[in-house]
């Protein structure tokens, strides 16, 4: 393992806005995030991808930002937690969580809203089945799972009305 | 109502209140957010109290130089003792200033009114608020805590008043920084902890040269087997952290029993054996007697951040530190006890971080913060532990035993009931056993080995014994806990400590005695249940269950548990459980009654929590460890429940306004266990008295 050398220089856009990174080109995307970029939203919980708290959409696709080397990003599109939203302010599922009060400690939260929007995105209407699958990789220790469930849910009927 | 005993501790209402000029109030507390939505019921009382907005208050994070000591946040204590000295204070300061406004308005006392943040008279034109006669009340005089306090009625429950918004949550929803490793103060450094290997292993040596050499590496710290290092960024503090780790040579020694027989090590001894109860004597002749041994392993907090600290020095010796601890007052003592200071020149803030569940590592991060912080005065540091170390470092909830025997009458009913609890200590919060308890005091060159956990006094609700006297009025009891004199793991309290184990038995013990004489559970729970609040749980939620309907045959079966937590809140819980090749939770029902409530949503979502936190442990939790090493160090090792394990939970609430609010954070765990229990029974035909109720566990039961 040789020192972490910042000689490299990376190119990725983080929530609609294109970045460059000088930057060691084994660091972690969610190193990058939270400490190049000032995203704090993505969370470290285990190192190693098997948690969901630091999820993050990828070309649209939810993956663990806390073993994704910063090179594997180089020239993608990176949507964080704070992104979801875009200008328009809160993505429907994050205001359905406010309505749901869908959490305890919120640690594990950013994740499930990443997994959540990626799912709505691919299947707006989505069956509980459908719901419970996709939030199968995120965590969460406080018990919070079937609210969160209701939650999704909620946005998703929401988004149905006119 | 009377002076709460935080209160008489913490007089002056300075303390508790700041009075702003834009008509905002700061609300201090020594209790912390820890994801159980405690800032928000603060809120509310201190809303009603002072009759003003909810939105005008502002809930201050505890501070140990500038909030009220309340002692740790633990104990399902929060509501019932932080919630009654908000409501005092605020309605004690409210008089004060009802007072000064009589005087202005040249009328007594008794002829204001306070509404909407807004002082008036009858007949009198002008209108004062609090901002306007902040400056005329003294809040440095102490309060009178002899004194009675008129508060005001609050809301029933069920209405929207009880249901404001958490306010916490919009940040956490959108992902602003609100999390201790969120935290960037100026200069901010990056501290990682190398930790031994095993909890017995030593360093023996270590040459550090080539990563002090490391761009971006400021020091590297190795103090006795305390090694550790700063760096001027993150990424290169877990790099040059880890190439420490493989320079470093620890011995090791094997000091941990076997993990397949916890029953041999927690009976094995030497114990300390004391009484819990000895009451009464058999009313009518014992004609049966039955027997069973329960038990679970060693369990983790397995919070989704690993913990954190972060410290910073001041050149003259003052250290500030930021902690998600569950007590930063017993931390500060901790801290300068460790490192033989003047308490006042330590001072802890609490910053919120991923949900406690006890006495996690929150306190030994922020020690290691302390450790390496004192390496560069001026310069904060931030420790952040690795998911390994949380798993295998933070103390865990203790393993524990539980024999039960029971003697029953001609009738079938238990006229003798005699229990033997087998178990290490359940709390070592720092400060106790006369110890600092902090991780890396002891491995610290010198430094002494952290004395055996103990458990918190039967007044402070007891350890390995709370909740082993059961809630049925058996006649005779004699029930006897035995605590290991030395321990092999490192244990501390985590959720309802010994309750949940005792509930469990208790509660399955009461299920394998009521088909022992063929009676229905919640008929024979009935029969020797005196209380009317249990009683009341129980038969509610026998009906909102459908208990009398509940299926008999099949791979489905429904189980009941029932248990008072600490002498407050009850909870019963009913299960089903499905059990074709694996165990399957089907559906929770609870009925909950915890007095007057506060917060509705937030008793429904404690309760859920703790069921599914509950349900996770009975079906899938156990620290692994080899002779050496706790082998469980990730979520594959140590797996937790996943979403699509979860079953519906429905939580029904029994408003009691004519009681005491009480905790409900701790009530669900137990009670849950016992009903999976004897769910999983009820599906499968014969008994697993073990957890965590695995497939293999039943497979075992089944072949034996």
């Amino acid at each position: 393992m040789s020192d972490p050398v910042e000689d490299e220089v990376f190119v990725l856009t983080v929530n609609g806005t294109l970045h460059e990174v000088a930057c060691d080109r084994d660091a972690s995307l969610l190193h990058v995030l939270r400490n190049r970029l000032g995203l704090a939203g993505s969370r470290f919980g285990c190192g190693v991808g098997l948690c969901g708290a630091c999820f993050v959409l990828i070309d649209g696709h939810p993956t663990p930002s806390c073993d994704t080397p910063i090179w594997s990003a180089h020239g993608h599109s990176v949507v964080t937690v704070e992104g979801l939203g875009g200008a328009a302010g809160l993505h429907p599922v994050q205001q359905a969580f406010l309505d749901e009060q869908a959490a305890q400690c919120g640690y594990c939260v950013s994740g499930v809203l990443i997994s959540a929007a990626a799912l709505l995105a691919d299947r707006p209407q989505p069956t509980e089945a459908d719901v419970v699958a996709a939030l199968d990789r995120n965590l969460c220790r406080c018990g919070v799972q079937r609210r969160m469930v209701r939650a999704v849910l909620r946005a998703a009927d929401e988004s149905r009305r006119p | 109502m009377k002076a709460p005993r935080h209160v008489v501790d913490n007089p002056a209402p300075r303390r508790w209140l700041a009075f702003h000029p834009d008509g905002t109030v700061t609300v201090r507390t020594g209790k912390v957010e820890l994801g159980q939505g405690i800032l928000t019921a603060i809120q509310i009382i201190a809303a009603a109290e002072l009759d003003v907005a909810p939105s005008a208050v502002r809930i201050a994070a505890a501070d140990t130089a500038l909030g009220p000591d309340e002692g740790p946040t633990a104990g399902s204590m929060s509501v019932a003792d932080a919630g009654s000295a908000v409501r005092f204070v605020c309605a004690a300061v409210r008089a004060r200033f009802v007072a000064v406004a009589a005087s202005e308005l040249s009328v007594a006392p008794d002829g204001v009114t306070v509404t909407d943040a807004t002082f008036a008279a009858p007949g009198v034109g002008r209108r004062l608020t609090y901002a306007e006669l902040a400056d005329r009340v003294d809040l440095d005089r102490s309060l009178d805590t002899d004194a009675e306090v008129a508060t005001r009625a609050t809301a029933a429950a069920g209405s929207a008043d009880l249901m404001p918004a958490r306010l916490d949550l919009p940040d956490k929803v959108t992902g602003r920084p609100r999390y201790l490793t969120d935290l960037r103060p100026a200069g901010l450094l990056w501290g990682r902890v190398v930790r031994p290997p095993s909890p017995a292993a030593a360093l023996e040596r270590v040459d550090p040269v080539e990563v002090e050499a490391m761009h971006g590496v400021v020091t590297v710290v190795c103090d006795g087997s305390f090694l550790g290092l700063v760096a001027a960024d993150e990424r290169t503090a877990d790099v040059a952290a880890e190439r420490l780790g493989g320079l470093a040579v620890w011995r090791e020694l094997p000091t941990l029993p076997d993990e397949d027989d916890l029953a041999g090590y927690l009976r094995g001894g030497p114990s300390t054996t004391f009484v819990v109860d000895e009451t009464g004597e058999p009313a009518a002749a014992v004609e049966r007697r039955l027997s069973a041994t329960y038990s679970r392993p060693f369990l983790a907090h397995a919070s989704m951040a690993p913990s954190c600290g972060v410290a910073r020095w001041s050149s003259d010796g003052e250290l500030h530190v930021w902690s998600h601890s569950q007590n930063i007052f017993g931390l500060r003592a901790a801290v300068a006890q460790a490192l033989a200071m003047d308490p006042q020149r330590v001072s802890v803030e609490h910053v919120e971080h991923a949900g406690a569940y006890g006495h996690n590592g929150a306190d030994d991060a922020a020690f290691d913060a302390a450790l390496l912080a004192r390496t560069v005065p001026g310069r904060p540091v931030q420790v952040r532990w690795s998911r390994r170390d949380e798993l295998s470092w933070a103390p865990f909830g203790s393993a524990q035993l539980v024999d039960l025997s029971a003697g029953l009458d001609a009738d079938g009913r238990v006229v003798s009931w005699e229990a033997d609890i087998w178990s290490q200590g359940h709390t070592s919060r720092p400060g106790y056993a006369g110890s600092p308890g902090l991780l890396a005091a002891a491995h610290l060159e010198g430094g002494d080995p952290l004395p055996p956990p103990v458990d918190p006094p039967p007044e402070r609700g007891a350890g390995s014994a709370r909740g082993a006297v059961p809630d049925y009025a058996f006649p005779a009891r004699r029930i006897h806990g035995h605590r290991l004199d030395q321990v092999a793991l490192r244990t501390s309290s985590l959720r309802s400590l010994g309750a949940f184990t005792n509930a469990f038995a208790i509660e399955c013990f009461m299920d394998e005695l009521a088909q022992a004489v063929g009676a229905d559970p919640v008929e024979y729970r009935l029969a020797h249940l005196d209380d009317e609040r249990g009683r009341a749980v129980l038969t509610a939620l026998a009906d909102r269950s459908g208990w009398a309907g509940r299926p008999r045959d099949g791979d489905v079966g429904w189980g009941i548990g029932l248990s008072q937590y600490k002498k407050g809140g009850w909870c019963g819980v009913v299960a089903e459980v499905e059990a074709v090749a694996d165990v399957r939770l089907r559906r929770l029902v609870l009925v909950a009654e915890v007095g007057r409530v506060v917060h509705l949503d937030g008793v429904r979502n404690q309760v859920e929590g703790g069921a599914v936190q509950s349900a996770s442990w009975t079906l899938k939790e156990r620290v692994r460890f080899d002779t050496c090493r706790v082998t469980s160090v990730d979520w594959e090792t140590y797996p937790i429940l996943r979403f699509s394990e979860v079953p519906p939970v429905e939580v029904h609430v029994l408003d009691r306004p004519d009681l005491p609010s009480v905790g409900a954070g701790e009530i669900a765990q137990g009670p849950t266990a016992a009903a999976i229990a004897n769910g999983l029974a009820a599906a499968v035909g014969v008994r697993v008295r073990d957890l965590p109720l695995t497939a293999e566990a039943v497979v075992r039961a089944l072949e034996s």
